[in-house]
């Protein structure tokens, strides 16, 4: 069997994964969110909070619970990291200067992930367990919050309230995130992952001496770094490093535990709103875009252009020996199209196409599927758009799942498309007129380039995949960076809720015969198309002077 | 305005409760027990799948080491040992710059794109060392020959595979050097080739360590 073929087959082992974990999965949650009984557990949580979990919100209510939240995650994962040089299990390292530790606080709270320190060598047991990885919980948790207060917006009528983030909040983590992490978490140190906390220590090497480990608790953290689509990886060298990612079945799994919340929120969507052939809709807009990416990928991956990688006689720089071309350039083309950020092969090596196409993937928004919870607000903000697009088409006032598309929603829908571009256009644009950003840079001409518009990118994308060529570790970049990540998670989030509270107060219209089916495939057909051309018009200056241009050139 | 100050301290305060309960849940309990099911059941692997050879650790079979001679005086590169199967190269392995307390083994990739002339130079170099360090007594090794992960590095810079075709292309050369048959170097070469898992997922490959500790138990062998 040849690589390719190879390559195909495990895209295909992992769409029958996802295929079967959709339907259960989508019901669980939509289940978890839907239910009015509250556990035991969760009671005691709630009393911990101090928070009524039976209160309904308004949107200004529950984005308030969403801010504050976050806010003291900043804080308090910055304050950690500023402490670690006093903390016990923190093994010597010492505490993470000011504006490191900003923009990692920022990283983690905000979904991105972006590391701009060296896991193994800056980040101790406490800051690691009781940091960083509480932060891929509960960010994931926000972020599936924050997209069910819009999908209960569509269903719910002449009411304004949206359900209680506290409880929301919860849930996301006792009933979805942690038994889906323990779970992955046994698989992957029975692969081989390591989950010890044996610290700092020497192992005998084959040629004599010894080299020096830093053991932690690696499989604890993979699981939750895929599964809430965070990608902050224990290592440096993230799910490259064999402790991470050990075999080429664990690679898949972190494809599919990477894949499977988005895409199955598109079931929950369906539940919640009464039809799940509206899921099946938005799912298979994401699910086009993510094949016809990876295919691409794979091609451009396997043909190998450009110079060094003739020279060598295929594009393995970069990538490790077990996971090969085929599996690596699946787990690229995932990572980007969801919120992770995680890698198993280092984009910058990639070809100067499929470079680009990991560019592209994160700035169409991260939706295809998109990370746990943003990328269905992000595709059903799409989906609006695409609804009004077609409504200016036939000339009548356009509606989706019973509202109508009004001023009000159409502007909130617009300002949401416009501030990731914007934050990476401008952001990107001063890094390249000022003198010292650049010295970052470790390659040169197009690709230089392409180095600071993919941190842009991937920061206001809340991506957290780097072309890691580029020392991020200035004042400058934490700071801008940092920036980038809180203003490219928040607002976009302060559209959504009150997106979704305009919609919640509506009372329902009913469908007509002049009603766009948006549960046909001409709808996604539609959607797929006005992604495309959005993203497209916006970004293809950025994109010819960087990867297209390196890409041709080779 | 007072009213609203009261209101958002009473928030983040709830705020900062919740993210403390959820920390102790998902900070503290989390990885508490799954590290105490780990140890339970998956000793070896949960504490890095180690390699024993003669009653001694010689490092994990997840880990790429090199094989390489001591450093002469005045010698900055050291130069491989060519007894044993080498791995790919490790150009991406940083130094230790953050502290300097500790010389933990440190991953990483080059990150040099494919138009880089550095990652050209080391590929042009890698080979031409590959094909001439295996090319011995009747035996020549064609450039088309050597793979591409002969020549490159890998994602971590600890890879501790090699492709079966690189590890093809050394055996002459282990053979010579250690006074062994081609023919049971080739064996071990073949024992040690782990196929696609299943058949169909990642790529066929040599572990590098524990084909050179089986190496290095044949020769105490014979």
């Amino acid at each position: 069997m040849g690589p390719v073929l190879a390559g195909v087959l495990q895209l295909l082992a992992l769409i029958a994964a996802l295929a079967l974990a959709y339907v259960p999965l989508g019901n669980h949650m939509a289940k978890v969110y839907s239910s009015d009984k509250h556990w035991r557990v969760e009671k005691w949580i709630y009393k911990g909070i101090g928070a009524d979990p039976n209160t309904e919100m308004r949107w200004p209510a529950y984005l308030r619970g969403v801010l504050a939240f976050s806010a003291v995650g900043v804080l308090f994962l910055y304050l950690l990291q500023r402490l670690q040089g006093v903390l016990p299990g923190s093994l010597g390292f010492k505490a993470i200067d000011p504006d490191q530790a900003f923009n990692t606080a920022a990283s983690f709270v905000t979904n991105t992930n972006w590391q701009s320190y060296y896991g193994e060598q800056a980040m101790g047991h406490v800051v690691q367990t009781a940091g960083l990885a509480v932060q891929n919980f509960v960010s994931a948790a926000v972020g599936i919050a924050v997209a069910v207060a819009l999908v209960r917006g569509f269903a719910r009528s002449r009411t304004g309230e949206l359900g209680n983030f506290w409880s929301d909040l919860v849930r996301g983590v006792t009933r979805i995130l942690l038994p889906l992490s323990v779970v992955a978490a046994i698989v992957l140190v029975a692969c081989g992952a390591i989950q010890n906390f044996s610290g700092i220590h020497e192992v005998g090497q084959f040629m004599g001496g010894d080299q020096q480990w830093n053991g932690g608790a690696v499989a604890s953290q993979e699981a939750i770094k895929e599964i809430g689509t965070n990608g902050g990886g224990y290592f440096n060298a993230n799910s490259a490093h064999p402790f991470e990612n050990p075999t080429p079945f664990t690679n898949l799994f972190e494809i599919f535990l990477l894949l499977v919340i988005p895409f199955a929120l598109t079931r929950t969507f369906g539940i919640m709103v009464g039809s799940v052939k509206q899921g099946y809709a938005i799912l298979a807009t994401m699910g086009t875009i993510w094949v016809g990416f990876i295919a691409l990928m794979m091609w451009t991956e396997f043909a190998h252009h450009g110079p060094a990688f003739q020279m060598a006689g295929g594009a393995m720089e970069g990538k490790e020996t077990r996971i090969g071309v085929g599996a690596s350039s699946i787990f690229a083309v995932s990572t980007t199209l969801t919120s992770t950020g995680a890698v198993d092969s280092f984009h910058s090596s990639f070809t100067g196409l499929g470079g680009g196409i990991t560019m592209l993937g994160m700035q169409l928004g991260e939706i295809a599927p998109g990370g746990t919870g943003s990328g269905l607000y992000g595709m059903l903000i799409m989906a609006v758009i695409a609804v009004f697009i077609a409504g200016l088409m036939v000339g009548r006032t356009p509606e989706y799942l019973g509202k109508k598309i009004g001023t009000r929603e159409i502007k909130f829908a617009a300002c949401y498309i416009l501030i990731t571009p914007a934050l990476v256009l401008i952001f990107t644009a001063v890094a390249m007129a000022l003198p010292t950003p650049g010295h970052s840079m470790t390659n040169s001409g197009a690709h230089g380039f392409s180095e600071i518009l993919y941190a842009y990118t991937s920061a206001s994308n809340n991506n957290g995949s780097a072309f890691a060529g580029l020392n991020a570790d200035t004042q400058w970049f934490n700071s801008t960076l940092g920036l980038a990540m809180i203003l490219g998670r928040f607002l976009p989030m302060v559209f959504v809720l009150a997106l979704a509270g305009s919609l919640a107060e509506q009372k329902p219209v009913p469908a007509t015969a002049g009603t766009l089916r948006t549960e046909k495939p001409l709808f996604t057909g539609l959607l797929v198309g006005a992604i495309l051309i959005i993203t497209g018009l916006t970004y293809f200056p950025a994109l010819a002077l960087g990867p297209l241009a390196e890409g041709l050139a080779s | 305005m007072n009213n609203s100050v009261t209101n958002t301290a009473r928030l983040l305060w709830a705020g900062l409760r919740a993210l403390l309960v959820l920390t102790l849940v998902t900070g503290v309990i989390y990885p508490l027990v799954v590290t105490g099911i780990a140890q339970g059941l998956f000793r070896d692997q949960a504490n890095g799948s180690e390699i024993t050879s003669d009653g001694k650790v010689v490092g994990s079979s997840l880990i790429g080491q090199s094989y390489n001679l001591p450093l002469k005086k005045g010698q900055e590169t050291p130069m491989p040992d060519l007894k044993w199967f080498q791995g790919r190269p490790q150009n991406g392995l940083g130094t230790n710059s953050v502290n300097t307390r500790y010389s933990l083994i440190l991953s990483g990739a080059t990150n040099r794109s494919a138009d880089n002339e550095d990652l050209v130079d080391w590929v042009t170099a890698a080979k031409a060392a590959v094909v001439k360090d295996n090319s011995v007594n009747g035996y020549t090794v064609k450039p088309s020959e050597v793979p591409a992960d002969a020549v490159t590095s890998s994602g971590s810079g600890l890879d501790p595979d090699i492709s079966p075709q690189y590890a093809d292309i050394q055996v002459h050369r282990v053979a010579e050097k250690n006074g062994l048959p081609v023919d049971r170097v080739e064996k071990l070469v073949d024992d040690h080739t782990e196929g696609r898992t299943l058949g169909f997922m990642g790529e066929p490959r040599v572990n590098v360590l524990e084909l050179n500790t089986a190496l290095r138990e044949l020769l105490a062998k014979s």
